[in-house]
């Protein structure tokens, strides 16, 4: 299984790249005693969202759906945490129960949706309208529940204003006192989901799958003429993509303990689409390196002021379509493995590069 | 019992308006060019505020909302002319590119003009049909959802630049060859889409709070009813408004505008499973 880490699906396999992946790993792993409690918490904050962005390079990049719900999905499972967790209470392990009961939520909301498109073979363009349109529509219907007649159990919904106060995820822990995940344990429990989440895509990328997902986004009906069944590929795709969504509306929800439609309409829907567009959709380590900076620089300039921060994201997608279509994260690790390559044999292609 | 019907039916007639207005632009540049634009709510928001800002300046309404359509009409040949031209080839990356501009002109708008703009009331005027009162504006808005479908259909059927455009939209490298200017047919029709766009923004920018992100609010159902209606916006795009229209109608007196809303949403993910290339798709495979 270690085997498929490595793989044609996936960029970065030489012993440098490892390297520095295990370099990096250690000094994340050891960030938590070097820095200040804020920070750590803020780094933990960043991550959550890299599953979102994680899911939608596997739809889209490797699967070529071009969905626009990923916010559908992290707004399903968010709010299905926070009123699950709010009616059991969040004792005694009940809130890793309401993290595995929205997940599920999630994808089967995807299951559902993506059953009607895919089995209507809906197209490119309109397979991303159709999922903005769903988004849309939860997050008008989110808005509206202000009222107390809107409440499932012990749980309002609010409105506008969003659910907070929910129980965060926490477990029993020895002593009695429950280990509640928040700064430094829920920055570990986040950076180890990032790490089993990377790994796990990586391998599933390489394998049979991965394979024939390509497949099917590069030539549906020649993937279909080999044999596969390319819709039950592309719907299996969407699920697990969308219940990546929900992991980080899940994490969002308990990192912050509130949640609002504001998450899942517009311009919140637009972020999935940055991150991964601007890093470079066609590989999961150029998503996630890719996703985390923009994340960062998002949260630096939102200081001072939204409205400029995400003009600055609207201006980079436009500039990533104009200049960069594969992705700047991309662009930027071929263009110096082709500065490498041309120093050592003049004239020869780069590795993984098609020569016309 | 007359004004019940008459009641059903304006209502119908509101919801039918708005859907019309709102997808026609989009479904004309959806259908010529193969390219949603993702900036369509940004273009209405445009004729929104260039009509209320005349009406501020002294301008009466009916020429400050032509005088709104017109300049969203501008605006998108500019736009075609810089950004979508080059994207015609990737129908995907002109998707991500036209939202993008959307974001940056939100944003913009919000960072130079604040979040809202002092509105102008609806017209008033009104009419009773036994105990009901309805409002003349939303008959007016009905009206002009009508002449706007009559536009385009003496547009495209009967004149030069429709059969352009008809060829085009069917092969466009043989009308090419036949000695058509794509690239100006093109300008045109997303030209049009914008400038109609702009119309649905001035029409209902008396009955609206001006805010920046205003579009978002037309985006649903300009997507459901272009998604229903399918690529070939004469045939398509009225039957979609029809149908939409019926089901929101009913759905909108049985439990209110969000009910109305999921039921539309609802209607057109039952309606792409069975037809995928919506109402024109299925109109084009039966004539055939």
């Amino acid at each position: 299984m270690f085997k498929l880490l490595n793989g044609p699906q996936t960029l970065g396999e030489s012993r440098v790249f490892w390297i520095s992946f295990l370099l990096v790993v250690s000094v994340a792993m050891l960030y938590p005693a070097a820095a200040d409690a804020y920070d750590v918490g803020n780094v933990a904050y960043l991550l959550t969202w890299t599953f979102m962005a994680m899911g939608l390079c596997l739809v889209w990049g490797y699967g070529g759906m071009l969905s626009f719900g990923q916010t559908l999905f992290f707004g399903v499972a968010g709010y299905a945490y926070a009123v699950v967790a709010t009616n059991f209470g969040g004792d005694a392990g009940t809130t890793f129960l309401a993290l595995i009961i929205a997940l599920l939520l999630a994808c089967t909301v995807a299951a559902v949706l993506g059953y009607f498109m895919i089995w209507g073979r809906v197209n490119g363009v309109f397979f991303g309208i159709v999922t903005l349109s769903a988004t849309l529509v939860l997050s008008f219907f989110l808005g509206q529940t202000a009222g107390p007649e809107w409440r499932i159990g012990s749980a309002r919904l609010n409105g506008f204003n969003g659910m907070k106060d929910m129980p965060a995820l926490n477990v029993p822990w020895a002593g009695g006192e429950p280990l509640t995940f928040e700064g430094v344990p829920l920055y570990y429990l986040v950076l180890v989901l990032v790490l089993v989440v990377y790994l796990g895509l990586r391998v599933l990328l390489n394998s049979r799958f991965g394979n024939v997902i390509v497949a099917m986004r590069e030539d549906p009906q020649r993937a279909e003429l080999l044999g596969y069944d390319v819709r039950k590929f592309q719907l299996a795709t969407f699920v697990i993509g969308s219940g990546l969504a929900g992991l980080s509306g899940v994490l969002y929800t308990s990192w912050g303990q509130f949640i609002t439609p504001a998450s899942i309409g517009l311009p919140a829907a637009a972020m999935p689409i940055i991150w991964v567009a601007f890093s470079g959709r066609s590989d999961i380590t150029a998503t996630l390196v890719g996703s985390f900076i923009v994340l960062w620089v998002f949260q630096v300039l939102t200081v001072y002021s939204q409205q400029a921060a995400l003009l600055l994201m609207g201006a980079m997608l436009l500039c990533t379509v104009i200049v960069a279509p594969q992705g700047f994260v991309i662009g930027l690790v071929q263009g110096m493995r082709r500065l490498m390559v041309k120093g050592a044999a003049p004239g020869a292609p780069a590795e993984g590069e098609i020569t016309a | 019992m007359i004004a019940e019907i008459f009641s059903f039916f304006y209502q119908f007639a509101d919801v039918f308006a708005f859907l019309i207005l709102s997808a026609a632009g989009l479904a004309i540049v959806f259908g010529m060019m193969g390219v949603i634009n993702m900036a369509h709510g940004e273009f209405i928001m445009c004729g929104a505020y260039v009509t209320v800002g005349l009406v501020h300046a002294g301008f009466p309404l009916p020429l400050a909302q032509l005088c709104g359509a017109l300049a969203a009409g501008l605006i998108g040949v500019v736009v075609e002319w810089t950004l979508v031209r080059k994207l015609y080839k990737r129908p995907l990356d002109s998707l991500l590119a036209t939202w993008g501009l959307s974001l940056v002109v939100t944003q913009g708008m919000l960072l130079v003009f604040g979040s809202s703009v002092a509105g102008i009331g609806t017209p008033e005027g009104s009419f009773m049909l036994g105990e009901y009162s309805f409002s003349v504006y939303r008959m007016v808005l009905f009206v002009a959802a009508l002449g706007v479908l009559a536009g385009i259909y003496l547009v495209f059927m009967r004149t030069r630049f429709g059969v352009h455009a008809r060829a085009t939209m069917q092969n466009a490298a043989i009308a090419q060859a036949t000695g058509v200017r794509v690239n100006r047919v093109y300008a045109l029709s997303f030209g049009i889409g914008a400038g109609l766009a702009g119309f649905c923004g001035a029409l209902y920018a008396p009955t609206m709070t001006l805010i920046p992100t205003m579009g978002a609010a037309f985006l649903v159902e300009s997507f459901v009813t272009v998604v229903v209606g399918g690529a070939n916006v004469l045939l398509g795009t009225a039957p979609a408004g029809i149908l939409l229209a019926v089901i929101r109608t009913a759905l909108n007196g049985w439990g209110g505008q969000i009910v109305g809303q999921i039921g539309m949403l609802l209607a057109v993910i039952l309606v792409i499973r069975v037809l995928p290339e919506g109402m024109s798709g299925w109109f084009a495979r039966r004539s055939r």
